[in-house]
């Protein structure tokens, strides 16, 4: 086979793989988009945010420390001891549970009934308050994330394909890993709304909330449930991306990337956030390779997400998924 | 409470009071849509709600499920009087609902539907669902039979796996009182259960809601718009006009109530 075509391959699969981390944020998105009819502008501060407050917890930071320090003269920093990632993962998850509680109870409990646009404003605030808070909770500098994900260059994927093409294919274990790990998240999580009580509950308050409350449903559990879910989503997305770039701020500006999925997969389409992150991540990469670099420049990459997400949207308004929107007149 | 139960004509056997409304007034800004009105639903029995279009029919159904809360009055329920709930509470003990302009899940299938109508008889919480599958599973089985058995008693067996989003009119109200159903209520709520259907439709409907309370021996108080097709239907009726009841007692009294006439005939014209 041509060189060529053999770079192209391994370019694909690495763009594949970087999709499968915009795939998860969208996929919050979708979840919150589709029960409450918000777009949740804070999932990806929400990634980051449980990044931060793993490592944290794992690295036995005292949260708050510099506000302590301040107000109580003292000098702490560290509690002196680490916590095993499981451990840490599930604290963390406590965590993420109490966030999307407080959330509902702080916030949306108090903006039932408005028109989307303000609740939109609202998840706004929602994402600076809590990028804010993460800094303050746990310090803005970049923090390494080792829950013990395998790392480096796959040597049997390398060997492999060296002997058959001979050229070997540089494909990372990590995010192999992560492509695995995600695929079980997505199993689960239709698994879960398919044949569970609960899930039956959280699709018929997606589809209704009138004829929801009338079947005995409470809205402010199901709001609490699937702000959780949103938040594991986003524990996972934050885990992978900060095993593989470090945990730091830009990582919310990364899962901006989301919104393009989103424009492609649609709003409310669960296989739609999948196969869009995919495409995103494949495309951006393939094209830097194949256009951007040798013709453009590089940094494609930067927009050429958000320009194929135009593109499709003055073709296919309700992404490649989405229901398509009739307004009655 | 005093025993005074009694058998119909047909045979049902009515019990004591159920449900007991008493003076409720319920506001909208300026609007008066009930205004200091009081009546019971006993058990077992086929209360209808009549009026002409705004007296204010929906309102009451809407106070009796929670969805409406009034500014005045008292709601007992079983003996007891009612502290101010939440629609999703009201469902819990026991009282079921459909809606005047169908609210049915369109995305999902006549079976799923009809599943959600269980979901205030489910116990199995979401940790034991997750650790003790099987328990969830008998759960799940034994709804299962429930709805399979009021699919078939309300004749949809045939639609059991379409969307609902692509059923016609008529059928997806019948879905809708099977979800209702489903629930094995206490109380049945019907608000214009029969609106917009053909003649045809409308007989079948009016048998499925006479085979309801036979069979399960469901109480139910239905709204219906059209004089007519309530006379055969009910036990007791109550009859609204611009928030005002005006009438209430068995369709024979209540046809031959002056005011009631009054009502009907200045309303002729829509
Ligand atoms: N949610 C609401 N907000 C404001 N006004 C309402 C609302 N629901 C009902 N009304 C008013 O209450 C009155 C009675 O309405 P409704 O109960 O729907 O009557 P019916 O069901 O007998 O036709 C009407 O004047 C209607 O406009
Ligand atoms: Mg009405």
């Amino acid at each position: 086979m041509p060189d060529q075509v053999l770079f192209a391959i391994e370019v694909t699969l690495n763009g594949l793989m970087a999709g499968v981390l915009y795939a998860l944020v969208a996929l919050g998105f979708v979840l919150i988009f589709k029960a409450s009819g918000i777009f949740n502008y804070a999932q990806g501060v929400m990634a980051l945010f449980a990044a931060l407050t793993l490592v944290g917890i794992m690295d036995g930071q005292v949260p708050f420390a510099h506000l302590i320090n301040v107000v109580f003269g003292t000098n702490v920093h560290h509690f002196g001891w680490t916590v095993p990632a499981l451990l840490a993962i599930a604290l963390t998850m406590v965590v993420m549970v109490g966030f999307a509680w407080a959330v509902n109870r702080l916030v949306l409990r108090h903006l039932v009934n408005q028109v989307p646009i303000i609740l939109f404003m609202a998840t706004i605030g929602l994402a600076y308050f809590l990028e804010g808070l993460g800094d303050m909770m746990w310090g803005a500098d970049i923090k390494k994330l080792d829950v013990g994900l395998p790392q480096g260059i796959n040597g049997w994927i390398d060997s492999t394909t060296f002997d058959a093409f001979g050229y070997g294919f540089f494909i990372d274990n990590l995010d192999i890993v992560a492509t695995l790990i995600a695929a079980i998240l997505v199993t689960g999580l239709v698994l879960f709304s398919q044949y569970t009580k609960q899930g039956r509950a959280l699709r018929a308050v997606a589809d209704d909330h009138q004829a929801a409350l009338s079947v005995g449903i409470s809205l402010s559990f199901i709001w609490v449930l699937v702000w959780s879910i949103a938040g594991f989503v986003a524990l996972v997305a934050g885990i992978m991306w900060g095993a593989k770039s470090g945990v730091q701020f830009s990582l919310s500006l990364i899962a901006l990337k989301a919104l393009p999925v989103l424009m492609l997969g649609g709003f409310t389409s669960i296989p739609g956030a999948i196969v869009g992150g995919l495409i995103i991540g494949m495309g951006e990469k393939l094209f830097e390779f194949l256009v951007g670099a040798p013709y453009l420049g590089g940094a494609t990459e930067i927009w050429f997400a958000y320009v194929l997400a135009l593109v499709f949207l003055v073709f296919r308004p309700q992404g490649l998924f989405g229901e398509k929107i009739i307004e009655r007149v | 409470m005093k025993d005074d139960s009694y058998v119909t004509s047909d045979g049902r056997t009515i019990g004591g009071v159920l449900m007991d409304l008493r003076r409720i007034t319920l506001r909208f800004g300026g609007v008066e849509a009930i205004k200091d009105i009081s009546f019971d639903i006993r058990e077992g029995e086929i209360r209808a709600i009549i009026g002409p279009n705004g007296a204010g029919k929906s309102s009451m159904l809407n106070v009796i499920s929670g969805f409406y809360v009034p500014q005045e009055g008292e709601v007992w329920f079983r003996g007891a009087r009612r502290p101010p709930m939440k629609p999703f509470q009201v469902a819990r003990q026991g009282i079921a609902r459909t809606f005047q302009n169908i609210a049915l899940f369109e995305g999902m299938t006549v079976l799923d539907n009809v599943m959600t109508g269980r979901l205030t008889q489910m116990k199995a919480s979401m940790l034991s669902e997750a650790i003790w599958w099987g328990k969830a599973q008998r759960e799940e089985l034994a709804n299962r039979e429930r709805v399979e058995r009021v699919i078939d008693f309300l004749e949809i067996q045939h639609i059991r796996k379409t969307p609902v989003g692509r059923l016609p009119y008529g059928l997806k109200k019948r879905v809708e009182l099977a979800r209702a159903l489903a629930a094995q209520p206490r109380l049945l709520l019907l608000d214009e259960p029969m609106a917009g259907m053909n003649v045809e439709e409308k007989e079948d409907m009016s048998r499925f809601i006479l085979d309801v309370n036979d069979e399960f021996g469901t109480t139910i108080a239905l709204i219906e718009h059209d004089m007519g097709v309530v006379m055969d239907l009910s036990d007791r009726v109550v009859v609204m006009d611009y928030g005002r009841k005006i009438g209430d007692g068995t369709p024979h009294e209540v046809r031959n109530n002056q005011e009631v006439i009054d009502a009907y005939l200045g309303v002729a014209h829509d």
